[in-house]
């Protein structure tokens, strides 16, 4: 017997959450509020998915679109060797999403990383600062907005204390 | 700005910086330390001085030019990282390279990791003093890349993993370099083990030093040889093979404690297992007929006929060619001209050579896979090397997303080292194999 996909089991247990599923090129996916990402994240922790690992975090900007930033997550289970991919919508206005770090310990990184590349705020963060740039740089450099070749100001040196 | 640590530490404690510039913190990392005497009260890490837009570039880039810039991330495995990124794409396109490219890659992958566990250790056991057995790990490295550049032209910056197989097919005088790379790679593993397995100095620094249970490994999204060391047995060859891994025999070898030297021992015991497979494929390629590049016309003279009437005789390519003549195309490279650089041949002596040639060069042409995002990962040198691209249907990736695998395991290096000497840091960020270039990307 064949084994029921994850975004099957998910759409019969929270049909109203689930606001669409896909499997482009066999990668499981489903699309969610971000309300309910905390939710989903503990539910798909659990066994017997077993989604313990939290592989990969991005963000998309699809400038011009209604809903502007998309925030992208990969989770793998070890025991049941499956991958599953949640994406959320983030608009502009209200970039803001609460953050896995209860959950997952490299999502502290992770989620820096996504603040200082895109400005994407994570609420229940316990340090969000700018992980690569640094301090006093100024706008977001992986938004499509920003041009390639953009100039920073010239950051002033350093008092001693 | 002030930070965290800065904010938390207690006003009796020293505070004192770790790099950025420390011959230890190699791929140049800051560790600010909170200390009481020698032992670390609490760190905080300062990454990013080696990032250099490798995202941002790669969405400027067309899907063949960026190829280049994918070497550059993992440094001492670049073909891994080439491969990673082409195997991503050909998921995109839904092609496939023909089986004798496929183990080409294999033995190329694993030979780069053999070369990444050697530094990785080469590193990790220098800064321990062990200036021998580092010599020892650089010598094997040598005979290792000896055999990269023979047949891909370069050491580190190698581009050589192409979408739609390889660049150029095996080097017909490979075997004799091959075999003493392997042979001296065997004599190492012995001697190394001989040097470091008892010694004491060794075992101090490394026995019980910074244990990962396998819990916080998951947690921390460790993969790789380090959450092996945990003894988790996930290996991205194994669960999700690629290429031709299910045709070839090889063990995961675990460690039990998730202490420094069962990193080490996992990397160590990868490399026999490399080694092996690097045997066992090196079979399924049977050497290629000698190359026919000496005894064709000059190209200028190829191209002068060709002015008159379609020239059908074989031209001799610069070395720099090599491998990579028409009739090895099929062998190599997969069939359709979309997804391929045409033979250089065709593109100077006949007409639809050259429109191929434009066709996939000119800008908004070439490679255009459809609209979507895929994601797909390869067992690098140091874990998982996973792509995230989003195409949105031009020769152009809109968003390429790159999962480091050292990302990951350096995140934890903070909590590692809590409660430690600081001594015991240097052992321990060796054997996280940190590489700026991908961490910082």
């Amino acid at each position: 017997m064949e084994k029921k996909k994850i975004t099957e089991i998910l759409k019969e247990k929270f049909p109203e959450k689930i606001k669409e599923t896909s499997a482009q090129f066999g990668d499981e996916t489903v699309v969610i509020d971000r309300d309910f990402l905390l939710e989903l994240s503990k539910f798909l922790m659990k066994e017997p998915y077993a989604y313990t690992m939290l592989l990969d975090l991005a963000c998309v900007d699809y400038l011009g679109d209604d809903v502007r930033f998309e925030m992208v997550y990969h989770l793998f289970s070890i025991t049941n060797n499956d991958r599953v991919r949640i994406k959320v919508r983030l608009s502009e206005k209200d970039l803001k999403i609460n953050s896995l770090t209860p959950l997952w310990k490299n999502a502290n990184w992770l989620e820096r990383e996504a603040y200082d590349m895109f400005g994407v705020h994570f609420e229940g963060h316990p340090y969000l600062v700018r992980l690569f740039m640094y301090d006093g740089f100024e706008g977001y450099p992986l938004r499509k907005d920003y041009p390639l070749r953009k100039r920073q100001p010239i950051i002033p040196i350093r008092k001693k204390e | 700005m002030t930070y965290r640590i800065q904010k938390e530490a207690k006003k009796e404690s020293m505070l004192i910086n770790m790099g950025p510039s420390h011959p230890a913190m190699h791929g140049t990392i800051r560790i600010m330390l909170e200390l009481d005497g020698e032992r670390v009260l609490n760190a905080e890490l300062e990454v990013g001085y080696l990032h250099r837009g490798f995202e941002k570039t790669c969405e400027h880039k067309t899907y063949f030019n960026l190829l280049p810039y994918t070497d550059r991330l993992n440094y001492v495995s670049p073909l891994i990282n080439n491969l990673g990124y082409v195997m991503t794409m050909e998921k995109m396109l839904g092609i496939e390279a023909p089986e004798r490219a496929q183990f080409i890659r294999v033995i190329m992958s694993e030979l780069s990791r053999v070369s990444d566990h050697l530094t990785a250790l080469a590193a990790m056991t220098m800064e321990c003093g062990a200036f021998t057995a580092f010599l020892y790990y650089i010598q094997a490295r040598e005979e290792i890349w000896k055999v990269i550049e023979q047949t891909t032209g370069a050491r580190m910056t190698t581009s050589y993993i192409r979408i739609g197989g390889v660049r150029a097919d095996l080097h017909p005088e490979i075997d004799p370099l091959l075999d003493k790379a392997i042979a001296v790679n065997r004599a190492l593993l012995k001697d190394c083990h001989g040097l470091l397995d008892k010694n004491k100095i060794w075992l101090n620094r490394t026995k019980d030093v910074a244990v990962v249970s396998p819990e916080m490994a998951i947690n921390y999204g460790f993969t790789g040889p380090c959450l092996r060391a945990s003894g988790v047995s996930y290996d991205v060859r194994k669960a999700h093979p690629y290429c031709t891994y299910d045709q070839v025999r090889f063990e995961i070898p675990l460690g039990d404690n998730g202490d420094n030297f069962d990193r080490y021992m996992v990397r160590m015991k990868e490399m026999e297992q490399s080694l092996k497979i690097i045997e066992q494929a090196r079979k399924k390629v049977p050497l290629s007929p000698p190359s026919v590049l000496t005894d064709g016309i000059e190209p200028a003279e190829a191209i002068k006929a060709s002015r008159v009437k379609k020239t059908e005789a074989k031209i001799t390519l610069s070395p720099n060619l090599e491998g990579s003549e028409k009739e090895v195309y099929p062998r190599i490279l997969t069939k359709g001209k979309k997804y391929i650089v045409p033979p250089k041949e065709d593109t100077y002596t006949n007409i639809e050579g050259l429109i191929n040639h434009f066709k996939f060069f000119m800008g908004g042409h070439g490679i255009r896979p459809q609209k979507g995002d895929v994601y797909f990962s390869v067992e690098g040198g140091s874990g998982e090397v996973g792509y995230y691209i989003v195409s949105d249907g031009t020769d152009k990736p809109y968003r390429l997303h790159l999962r480091g695998p050292c990302f990951h395991i350096v995140a934890a290096l903070e909590e590692m080292i809590r409660g430690h000497y600081i001594a015991d840091i240097i052992p321990t960020f060796g054997g996280l194999n940190m590489i700026g270039g991908e961490l910082d990307r």
